[in-house]
């Protein structure tokens, strides 16, 4: 339809955004629809603490300053432990993904050990990284930094282990040695599989220090404590708008990652145009 | 059927033996070359040819009778198990059955990476690089990357990279068996165009007969698995071929004398 008139790619353009657009809406307006129904005629006034109509947790979670200025500090002070964890999981995963893909030994010693860092339970962990690291800032990264680094490993392991072998040929018949083809031929090749291992543990990673501040009570308050005081004030409304930013939080993460990725690997995977 | 013999023990540097019917100073030497994978399968047996300078030799066969393998033992890229292979340079170009360009990197880029490898200075490899886009006729798309190329491009940069350090020895596994026939033979009148131009000496693995007469000066026979050489015939005609040459008393003469071979080597 590309050589159509003006009006019809934008009339095309159009339906495409409503088609991507209005189902999840139509799902939001049944949910709210339900909400109300729920808490007027369900719980009633008595228990409506436990589920508050939606427009009154738009005008205490949202449209009053002193909740929303406590809420996006506690997400400022999230994203920043969230990231911080993220990046040194990311530094670390591919560093130890590059000495397993160099030395068969390394991998068979460490990946086991990796593998139980990703299925023990992250709440298992917590208290004893609290006994030894304290119960701050460095606790808390250290959290995120835990459950953030397997799906790095993996996915960076597996880039550099896929290279053809066709394009080995070439860097033996010209000598290269190890060095040369890790950084010309191997981490290159990795790097979509990078982002990929990056996008799912930052989801991981906001999951991660949302946890620890349930347990890291020192320093200054991410959103995690905050959910944990409205929980004990029965603040059934703000929980409701905390957990709305939590949730954007991850949103933000996986789609800033995936923008990065997409940006670094657009030219080499764009489809044909000649 | 006469075949050059080459000398037994490899020497680098050092004058080497012009036995047989080839007058010319040998690059390359097959001699009674086999090869037997770890898993048993016997690919090559009692391989022995010379390649002299300057010359082009193709080798057609059935598929999977072992031809690639005789270039990835010439260019050491798989060890023998038996007898031997010498090579008196060092200097060698390979193109491999696909264009193997690294996604990541602009054809230009691409180009320079061969001499990246072998250390040469940033200036040195970038004018090199530009003399073989202009030898393959690629000007213009020096800062494309890979996936926006056609297959015939994309050959023609792995062409052009593989000729980067004027290689003496080309050796080319089955470049042009993924095209269409136009692109192909577009590539073939590139081809001979350059081996004349350039004046390397070539070993060309096919399993096209057309493209074998075409492009050598020499084409040799191979049978099926396990693969050893059957026939030899030359074509005599100077380089480079035109076009039309293909359609030729001579061309086709040559033809039906390699189809013949091949169809003995299958009984």
């Amino acid at each position: 339809m590309s050589d159509g008139p003006a009006s019809s790619r934008f009339a095309s353009r159009l339906r495409n955004v409503v088609y991507t657009v209005a189902p999840p809406l139509v799902v939001l307006a049944v949910a709210v629809g339900a909400m109300y129904v729920v808490s007027y005629l369900v719980l009633g006034e008595q228990k409506q603490f436990l589920l508050p109509p939606p427009h009154e947790v738009v005008k205490e979670g949202f449209l009053d300053s002193t909740n929303l200025k406590e809420q996006l500090t506690a997400l400022g002070d999230t994203t920043k432990v969230a990231l911080f964890g993220l990046g040194i999981a990311f530094l670390l995963g591919t560093l130890f993904a590059i000495l397993m893909s160099q030395a068969k030994w390394v991998e068979r010693s460490f990946y086991p050990y990796a593998v139980i860092i990703q299925t023990t339970p992250i709440l298992a962990i917590v208290p004893l990284v609290g006994l030894w690291f304290g119960f701050d800032f460095a606790a808390r990264v250290i959290v995120v930094t835990l459950i953030a680094l397997f799906p790095i490993i993996t996915n960076t392991l597996h880039g550099l282990l896929t290279v053809d072998a066709s394009y080995h040929d070439i860097f033996t018949l010209h000598r290269a040695g190890r060095v040369r083809r890790l950084f010309k031929l191997e981490l290159p090749h990795a790097v979509p599989d990078m982002f990929i291992g990056l996008r799912v543990s930052g989801g991981l990673a906001v999951i991660g220090a949302i946890v620890g501040e349930f347990f890291f009570r020192q320093g200054s308050p991410g959103i995690g404590r905050l959910l944990d005081v409205y929980r004990a004030e029965l603040r059934t409304d703000l929980l409701l708008s905390a957990l709305f930013w939590s949730c954007l939080l991850g949103l933000a993460v996986f789609w800033c990652v995936g923008y990065v990725g997409r940006r670094a690997t657009r030219a080499w995977q764009e489809e044909r145009r000649a | 059927m006469a075949l050059p013999a080459a000398k037994r023990a490899p020497d680098p540097g050092g004058p080497m033996s012009t036995v047989g019917t080839e007058p010319r100073q040998p690059v390359l030497g097959f001699h009674e070359a086999c090869k037997t994978f770890p898993d048993g399968t016997e690919a090559v047996r009692d391989v022995s040819f010379g390649v002299g300078k300057g010359e082009f030799v193709s080798v057609v066969g059935p598929s999977g009778c072992g031809k690639s393998t005789l270039l990835r033992l010439a260019a050491q890229l798989t060890p023998l198990t038996g007898g031997s292979i010498e090579r008196s340079l060092d200097n060698i170009g390979y193109v491999f059955q696909d264009p193997t360009l690294l996604p990541w990197r602009t054809v230009r880029r691409n180009i320079e990476l061969l001499g990246e490898l072998t250390g040469l200075a940033k200036q040195e490899r970038q004018s090199l690089a530009q003399d073989a886009i202009r030898l393959v006729g690629l000007d213009g798309f020096e800062n494309h990357y890979p996936a926006a190329l056609s297959g015939g491009m994309k050959m023609r940069v792995s062409l052009a990279r593989g000729l980067t350090l004027r290689p003496k020895l080309f050796l080319l596994d089955e470049p042009f068996g993924a095209l269409d026939e136009i692109t192909r033979s577009g590539l073939n009148d590139e081809l001979t165009r350059l081996f004349a131009a350039e004046q390397f000496a070539a070993v060309f693995i096919t399993h096209s007969i057309t493209e074998a007469v075409f492009l050598s000066s020499r084409v040799l026979v191979m049978s099926a698995r396990p693969g050893r050489i059957i026939g030899q015939f030359d074509v005599p005609v100077p380089f480079p071929r035109r076009p039309e040459f293909r359609f030729e008393r001579e061309f086709s003469q040559i033809a039906e004398q390699v189809s013949n071979a091949l169809r003995e080597g299958y009984g």
